[in-house]
């Protein structure tokens, strides 16, 4: 550090080596859904793990008007980076709770990409009562394979039903995300993030959820 | 207990930017904080309102955010920490409490958080707060990380102590909705008694005085300059001879650049956290050590107009670079990529992480717009109204609310809009220079907000238009809080008043005015008919809860509706409500029972009578 920048005058002068820079290992995962598919909880749930894991972590949401139907996006960035968001291209891996959101967020994909993903649709108004198309699964899964390294693709939703409850596709999504052994995060601290940060009656539902998942991916 | 009330210093927990910020002034014991909701600074008010609830602190949900400001310097005047919340539109509202309130200055610390939203997620526009900062003189802090605004919250409280003077703390988007680990400090409990002397001197703004107040204004902001360039908010990180001047998310975007591209040995980034007043002396030192600096900044170039003009006046002549073709935009949030890109051009290296993003995949997907939820009230007014203006040459100015997405098909219900409020206003214009019938649209939160005042003016002054209430009972689009025309004692709430809106109009002398349930179509539409052939101003209240907050509140669900075979596949039902309960299977509709809330609006609609309630 020269003398003119030294940290005696700003005493919060920082110097960072080279070498701390270097030592990083830096995980992107992009989670997308419809507003109301409890995509904020999945978020949340893997943000608590990795504080009991004592993993940097940080995540940053898009959600406007989630609650009127809209798209809601949820970056998580795990390890030494400082921003929150995740650039176009720049995902390690990509979990959709809806296939047509999944394949809305390719841009955030590249060739090493893992993507998961509900395949059980949940169409928009306009999709539902005929005025546009909706892909179809073939399509889905083609376009896909274009832009990302890899496509496990799942009716999350029936397993949610099997667990006890709808809402559940966004534990089955982590269950399935955990079984991949990409995240920083164990399946054990996610099960015991389950256990101790989800809503009490719906811990039951939520674990086998997450198991379901788990098994589907494994 | 609120999470934000836990008491155990040094505990990690996972908290949402607007958490941070309102734990920040917890720490801080604030003692009275006041707002008006606005995306994205919402959950700081909505987790202020729910600790008073439990705590010392005193919070209200102000008509407006010019009034949550006069609150909020009130009481700051008599010596208590004091916080006001707002987005950034809401401080051009505030702004004229803002402008003289810095001459007046305070006593106990004022932190106005101002929460700007670039790529306007969720707001009108996407103006800069830092210019506000400029225009009132007052120092501005400016968060990089969700614990750094915790801490920027309790500092900026004792700064304000310090010069005796608001201080802005802005945040964008980006810090308001993102998440990360914060540790918790020791809560200080508020001073919540104030005193007051008489000093009208000092407090009363007169000419004479206040001529006085601008110059200690500028001997603060002179103060204030020094106090920034010794602050450990702003700082120097590196070492190289290529310089990097930042604030806020920016500087998270540029630190993983920086590493990204292996620059660690060129670069020194210049991180200024107390943003304004600039650190002269500080921004001069860093460029008589670089040979070519980049201002990385989000909006407006407020930070490099300001460096180059110190370059200037300290005679240095390398290249500064910030807005402008090949480099930064003006519009819209930043992103690492982007970030990394615009050093690896203006330093002129090769960024190897260069992704090449395709979006053509994306291009012709089906689109998912938000829309009015299943069963919303709205859409049976907008319906209504539609039917009863049939034959009529009609313009709608609207207002800001959930019904602003009435201007979407098939409703199509919005051909004007500026800000929170504009709609009364507009419509007087409208009325005064075309010949069409000018029926305008308000929330019932939003009249209370400033949409009222316009209908005072429209009395006073004879305009000729309609204005519709949508008296939905809360403030929806923000989440639902509370406004004065709420009954608060419902909510088990107590010590507060409420303004019944149709009394509030009947007083303010309007010629018309009816009130109704827009789930009855014919007579709301009788009713409708019958204001808009009123010469001069009428007013129709169209008052039914908001099918999101009554499901909150859990009232009694109605029987949901399904399509019998009388159904002749008109597709009226979908082609002009376009409510999302409805689905097509088979080239048959069908309503999905989960989403139908039985409002019964399409079974009005429907020429076959075949749309029915389910019987259970």
């Amino acid at each position: 550090m020269r003398s003119g920048l030294s940290g005696k005058r700003y005493p919060s002068c920082k110097k960072i080596t080279s070498r701390e820079r270097q030592d990083m290992n830096v995980t992107r995962l992009m989670i997308v859904a419809v507003g109301g598919q409890g995509n904020l909880l999945a978020a949340k749930v893997l943000g608590e793990a990795a504080l009991l894991a004592d993993i940097p972590f940080r995540m940053s949401e898009i959600h406007g008007m989630a609650q009127r139907g809209g798209v809601v996006e949820s970056a998580m960035i795990f390890g030494d980076a400082k921003s929150s968001l995740i650039s176009d291209g720049e995902a390690d891996m990509l979990a959709g709770f809806e296939p047509l959101e999944t394949l809305r967020a390719l841009g955030k994909c590249n060739k090493k990409t893992v993507v998961i993903t509900n395949s059980m649709p949940l169409p928009p108004f306009a999709a539902a009562v005929g005025q546009s198309a909706y892909p179809g699964p073939d399509k889905l899964r083609k376009l896909i394979l274009e832009k990302a390294g890899s496509l496990s693709s799942f009716d999350a939703t029936t397993l949610a039903m099997e667990a006890g409850n709808v809402m559940a596709v966004n534990m089955v999504i982590l269950g399935a995300l955990a079984a991949t052994g990409l995240l920083p995060v164990s399946a054990e601290h996610i099960r015991d993030t389950i256990r101790n940060k989800t809503r009490r009656n719906f811990v039951e539902v939520n674990l086998k959820a997450f198991e379901l998942g788990f098994t589907q991916q494994h | 207990m609120h999470k934000l009330l836990t008491d155990e210093p040094g505990k990690k927990m996972l908290l949402l930017g607007n958490e941070a910020i309102a734990r920040g002034a917890v720490e801080a014991g604030v003692a009275v904080a006041a707002a008006y909701p606005g995306t994205p600074s919402s959950e700081i008010s909505l987790n202020f309102f729910q600790m008073a609830q439990e705590s010392d602190l005193y919070f209200e949900y102000s008509v407006n955010e010019k009034v949550s400001l006069e609150v909020a310097a009130a009481a700051a005047n008599t010596g208590v920490r004091s916080m006001c919340i707002m987005k950034h539109v809401g401080l051009n509202v505030a702004a004229d409490a803002l402008m003289t309130l810095a001459y007046v200055g305070v006593r106990g610390g004022l932190v106005i958080l101002v929460a700007d939203d670039p790529s306007m997620f969720s707001s009108q526009n996407e103006q800069d707060s830092r210019y506000y900062a400029k225009l009132s003189g007052l120092a501005m802090l400016e968060p990089s990380t969700i614990d750094e605004a915790k801490e920027m919250t309790i500092r900026a409280f004792e700064l304000s102590e310090q010069l005796e003077e608001p201080v802005l703390l802005r945040t964008t988007t980006r810090i308001n909705h993102s998440t990360a680990v914060v540790t918790l400090a020791e809560i200080t409990p508020p001073k919540t008694e104030g005193d007051f002397s008489r000093n009208p001197m000092r407090y009363v703004t007169v000419p004479a005085v206040s001529r006085q107040l601008h110059v200690r204004l500028l001997a603060n902001l002179a103060k204030a300059e020094e106090m920034a360039s010794q602050s450990p908010f702003n700082f120097f990180e590196g070492n190289g001879r290529w310089g990097i001047i930042c604030n806020g998310v920016s500087y998270t975007y540029v630190s993983d650049a920086v590493r990204d591209l292996g620059l660690q040995e060129k670069v020194t980034i210049l991180r200024l956290g107390f943003s304004h007043p600039l650190p002269k002396e500080m921004v001069h030192t860093f460029l008589g050590n670089c040979d070519r600096v980049l201002v990385v900044e989000e909006g407006e170039p407020v930070l490099e107009e300001t460096v180059k003009a110190v370059a200037q006046e300290g005679g240095k002549m390398l290249p500064v670079g910030g807005k402008g073709e090949g480099l930064f935009s003006r519009l819209g949030e930043f992103n690492p990529a982007l970030v990394r890109a615009k050093i690896a051009s203006w330093f002129a290296i090769d960024d190897p992480l260069k992704s090449v993003t395709d979006s053509s995949a994306q291009a012709d997907l089906p689109p998912r717009p938000p829309t009015l939820c299943a069963g919303c009230s709205h859409r049976a007014t907008f319906h209504a109204v539609k039917k009863a203006a049939e034959e009529m040459d009609v313009i709608y100015p609207t207002d800001i609310g959930c019904y602003t997405l009435g201007m979407l098909p098939p409703l199509g219900m919005a051909d004007f809009l500026i800000c929170m409020g504009s709609s009364t206003g507009t419509a007087a214009g409208f009325s005064k220079t075309l010949d069409k019938k000018v029926v305008t649209f308000c929330g019932d939160s939003t009249f209370f907000h400033s949409a009222m005042a316009g209908l005072v003016n429209a009395v006073f002054n004879k305009h000729n238009f309609t204005l519709i209430i949508l008296d939905n009972g809360t403030t929806a689009m923000t989440g639902h809080q509370p406004h004065p025309g709420v009954d608060m004692e419902k909510h088990g709430l107590s010590g507060f008043g409420r303004i019944d809106i149709e009394k509030v109009v009947k007083a303010l002398g309007v010629g018309h005015l009816s009130v109704i349930h827009p789930f009855k179509l014919k007579k709301s539409i009788k009713a409708l008919q019958e204001a808009f052939v009123f010469e001069g101003v009428s007013v129709v209240i169209a008052r039914e809860i908001c099918t999101l907050y009554g499901k909150s509140l859990k009232l009694p669900k109605m029987k949901p509706f399904f399509v019998s075979d009388k159904c002749k596949n008109h597709k009226d039902c979908i082609d002009q409500l376009g409510c999302p309960a409805f689905f097509v299977k088979e080239g048959r509709v069908n309503i999905d029972p989960d989403r139908c809330t039985g409002c019964a609006l399409c079974a009005q609609v429907c020429p076959e009578n075949a749309i029915r309630p389910v019987k259970k």
